[in-house]
């Protein structure tokens, strides 16, 4: 059962944020309101007039929209002719459509461009022709299922305002979220869901986003750990110019001129936009793909040429970004998937690598659910059944158990609850305690601030920004992510009113933020005395 | 826990057992189309395996049977597709029964160095495919494919007389092997012998199952088959592995027609069987690549040969022996089908399991701690009725 007893009502003309950690049922619900999936009982109601959905046509015919947060666009064709695909009836496919979109694109200040190719259009643009695709179709309340998870902090503003501008036009929008400080910012009314039922609403207003985290988890959160440094002289991993280029003619560099360092007890953390040669730089470091120029040391060791296999017995962590991909073996059961990576490395195998150990496997697999607290009924379960929080924490404990020297962290708290969260970042910050060395790659700024030690920028493969994660904040790193700043970024004023000053129109955002950015800078604070 | 295991037992035994209903059944409206009886040929074909030479020959059909759907099941298990079994192991079989007749060496060696033959020579015609694959990305399928045809004009070459062939009235055999090579049988009296090389198909199926199962390189094989990315993530290397299967996968296939040509007719022939590659997959499949599930299918599609025959001569109505191969084809189909419905059904119904037993322990831990709130009862009596 994935929801039960669920009472949700969303006004006319408003924002309603839906809140709840992962696997607490939003998605479910979410399906449900949009006809891909149907209720065992209760009703939904439209303008007070009972439904029932069927598919998600039916949703549509009623006005019912859904913004994935994956976007399904055909790359190459326009973003008219993506708009128009499956609605040719409505306004066929030319002038009609045409004056259609420029009328919605204007009513609602999206800037849309009917006759750009949509594999021209960056993140923020792709998502605006998203909305307006299901305008397009009639939509006058909107499902947006985490729409700032790919976005950065100045895109995710303009968002916002385009919300506003919805809401004042007479439309609602749904609107899924985790991340609480926007939830607040943007919301005129909050539901927060919890294991599968709504436990609590919230007036913004009269909310900190601590008290809402505190709802979602449903008991008070462990204040964050005032951790000092452990940042050694000792290099741990060294990268220098480091250069990678696509496959194919085009040659273009993937990775151009990489060079840093990472030491014993150093977590660095790597900011940029997705798809900047983030998953190049993992996998060359992992040895999934092998570097045209530049040089990987460990310890002083070269392990440029090291096959994967070999850098992982070496002592190389990796939680991956795609843990579907590239941590689990869906279909297999959890002690298979615990195995998966350390095969040669006890105790999975004995008799030197050649045998496995299926029952030193099982073993360890049911101390790593007891310790990393992985929701699981047995170890026998495949992978698949879990909920992303649950695989992302049996990776975790997997990882961890190896000693690692260097772990390789891309988004390690991605679609984890918020308690789980806490849990895995004091599992990183243990482990550097005892020497760890982490590259930490995530698209939540907050992570990458309250964690690093060490901030780098990659933009377009490159390094092109450093920063102090002391003082650094959010929108300084984003505007360097999106290529307007480089260097390093000194911060410029006031860390804690600066936001809230910076923008003006946006009292009610900033405040949120600079709340976050508060939390944030109390576990910083100590560490950086310490320096 | 114990749950689990029952239902994963069930799943696994439904998908053959659906798929063997659906065939049997869409055979018998064949039947009926064609305006015959739709029950009788089953029960004269059970009839005919109660005759013991019957079952010997069954047997006997099922051992080779059994090797060539090890061969494929290997390749499946890593998502490679060795449609080339076929030419493996006709191309091992006649490069074996040439080196069995051209060299004589006591039978404590001989045996072990013509089984050596017909491994190397099935590993190294599906090893082509393989080096095709890792060094020029050309499908496997289409290699092998090609492969089969080509060994049959290599075959057809080297068989010629002025090669080594050596005509026997009409027929093109490769010259008998020594007697050194011939594998002992078990003589079961009137109703003839068993090859001994059922023994040795038995063992691999046991080797199969240790090897990947209990061993590293098995579980890098099928972790390699469940998900390359994830496999290549974890440490193995994926062309390396790919080389690697398809080189074990063509040794077995070699040794598929060992079991006739050792045991009985001791030469390469043209009418030594054909084909065993290819009935392989439909066995490998329905027994789910699994060494006991591919037993009792190599025993089944067997059972379906030697027993059909006899359809042609009943009385007093004849039936088509074509049926069985009706049957067989409606098997795969069958087969394909039902085992990813029972997989995603498993599949779904392990997810919603796991949410309820998850459900059930917090809402346990829950009533533990007596939450005034929420209270525990009020709680369940709607999940039941949500049910």
């Amino acid at each position: 059962m994935a929801n039960h007893d669920i009472h949700l009502s969303v006004r006319k003309g408003t924002v309603h944020a839906l809140v709840g950690e992962n696997g607490a049922g939003k998605s479910t619900l979410m399906k449900i309101l949009y006809g891909m999936q149907k209720p065992d009982e209760g009703t939904i109601a439209v303008d007070g007039e009972k439904v029932s959905f069927a598919s998600p046509a039916d949703a549509i015919s009623r006005g019912i929209g859904m913004v994935h947060q994956h976007f399904m666009l055909a790359d190459q064709l326009t973003v008219l002719e993506n708009i128009a695909l499956g609605s040719e009836q409505l306004h066929g496919i030319g002038t009609g459509a045409r004056r259609k979109i420029a009328e919605l694109s204007d009513r609602y200040g999206l800037g849309v461009r009917p006759d750009a190719y949509v594999e021209d259009l960056g993140v923020a643009d792709r998502q605006r022709v998203e909305i307006l695709k299901v305008l397009y179709r009639g939509a006058t309340t909107l499902i947006l299922d985490e729409p700032t998870a790919v976005l950065v902090p100045q895109e995710v503003d303009a968002l916002f305002d385009n919300l506003r501008e919805l809401k004042s036009e007479g439309l609602s929008v749904i609107f899924i979220s985790h991340k609480l400080g926007e939830v607040l910012s943007v919301a005129d009314d909050i539901t927060v869901i919890r294991r599968g039922t709504t436990v609590g609403t919230a007036v913004p207003s009269e909310t900190t986003p601590r008290q809402l985290a505190e709802l979602m988890v449903g008991s008070e959160l462990p204040t964050p750990e005032t951790a000092e440094s452990t940042v050694t002289d000792r290099p741990m991993i060294e990268v220098e110019g480091l250069r990678l280029l696509a496959d194919g003619e085009s040659g273009r560099a993937l990775l151009d001129d990489i060079s840093f360092t990472i030491h014993e007890g150093e977590v660095l953390g790597l900011a940029g936009v997705e798809g900047n040669g983030q998953t190049e730089l993992i996998d060359a470091l992992i040895g999934l793909k092998h570097a045209d120029s530049g040089v990987i040391r460990m310890s002083g060791e070269n392990i440029t040429d090291w096959a994967t296999r070999r850098r992982r017995e070496g002592g190389v962590g990796y939680i991956p970004e795609d843990r579907h991909r590239h941590g689990l073996l869906l279909d297999a059961p959890l002690w298979e998937n615990r195995i998966l990576g350390h095969v040669t490395e006890k105790p999975n195998s004995r008799g030197g690598g050649f045998w496995l150990d299926t029952k030193g496997a099982q073993a360890d697999t049911r101390r790593i659910v007891e310790e990393y607290d992985v929701r699981t009924p047995g170890i026998d379960v495949t992978a698949a059944s879990l909920s992303g929080g649950n695989q992302q924490k049996l990776i975790v404990g997997r990882e961890m158990s190896h000693q690692p020297r260097f772990l390789i962290a891309a988004h390690p708290t991605r679609g984890v609850d918020v308690g789980a969260q806490a849990q895995i970042w004091d599992q990183i910050r243990e482990a550097r305690r005892e020497g760890l060395a982490v590259l930490l790659i995530s698209a939540d700024l907050d992570e990458l601030i309250g964690l690093s030690d060490t901030l780098r920028v990659i933009y377009r493969g490159r390094l092109v920004a450093d920063a102090d994660p002391a003082t650094v904040t959010p929108e300084e790193l984003g505007s360097a992510m999106t290529g307007a700043a480089s260097g390093h970024l000194e911060h410029v004023e006031d860390a804690e009113n600066d936001d809230a000053a910076a923008d003006p129109e946006n009292t009610d955002a900033a405040a949120a933020d600079a709340a976050d950015a508060v939390d944030v800078r109390k576990e910083a604070a100590p560490e950086d005395e310490a320096r | 826990m114990k749950k689990f295991d029952k239902e994963r037992v069930l799943l696994a035994v439904a998908g053959p057992v659906i798929a063997l209903i659906a065939a049997v059944a869409l055979t018998s409206v064949v039947l009926l189309a064609s305006g015959k009886s739709p029950i009788e040929p089953y029960s004269l074909m059970f009839e005919q395996a109660g005759f013991s030479d019957v079952q010997v020959l069954i047997i006997n059909q099922a051992g080779m049977y059994y090797l060539a759907a090890l061969a494929v099941a290997i390749g499946f298990r890593m998502n490679l597709f060795n449609i080339g079994v076929d030419g493996q192991y006709r191309l091992a079989a006649m490069v074996t029964a040439v080196v069995g007749a051209h060299v004589s060496l006591p039978s404590g060696l001989q045996i072990p160095l013509l089984i050596l033959v017909a491994m190397l020579t099935g590993a190294f015609w599906a090893g082509i495919a393989g080096i095709l694959k890792t060094t020029r990305g050309v499908s496997e399928v289409v290699a092998t494919i090609m492969l089969n045809a080509i060994a049959t004009s290599v075959i057809g070459y080297l068989t010629l007389t002025e090669n080594f062939g050596v005509p026997v009235g009409n027929n093109q055999t490769t010259g008998i092997m020594h007697k050194s090579g011939w594998f002992p049988g078990i003589a079961m009296g009137d109703s003839g012998e068993i090859y001994g090389f059922v023994i040795i198909a038995a063992l691999a199926g046991v080797l199969y199952w240790l090897v990947l199962n209990r061993t590293r390189f098995g579980f890098d094989l099928r972790a390699t088959g469940a998900s390359q990315s994830a496999a290549a993530a974890s440490g193995v290397n994926a062309k390396r592995m790919v080389l690697t299967a398809m080189l074990i996968s063509g040794a077995v296939a070699g040794l598929a027609g060992m079991p006739i040509l050792l045991g009985d007719v001791h030469t390469y022939s043209l009418s030594f069987p054909t084909g065993l590659g290819f009935t392989g997959i439909t066995i490998a499949l329905l027994g789910r690549n699994n060494p006991v599930g591919i037993a009792f299918a190599a025993l089944l599609i067997a059972f379906l040969d030697k027993a059909s025959p006899a359809l042609d001569y009943a009385q007093p109505v004849a039936y088509d022996k074509e049926i069985a191969v009706i049957m067989q084809g409606l098997i795969v189909i069958a087969v394909v089908v039902s085992y990813e419905a029972v997989r995603r059904w498993g599949l779904r119904r392990q997810q919603q399991r796991v949410g309820e037993e998850l459900a059930a322990a917090a809402r346990a831990a829950r009533d533990d701690n007596g939450n005034p709130g929420n209270p525990g009862n009020n709680d369940s009596v709607k999940e039941v009725a949500a049910r």
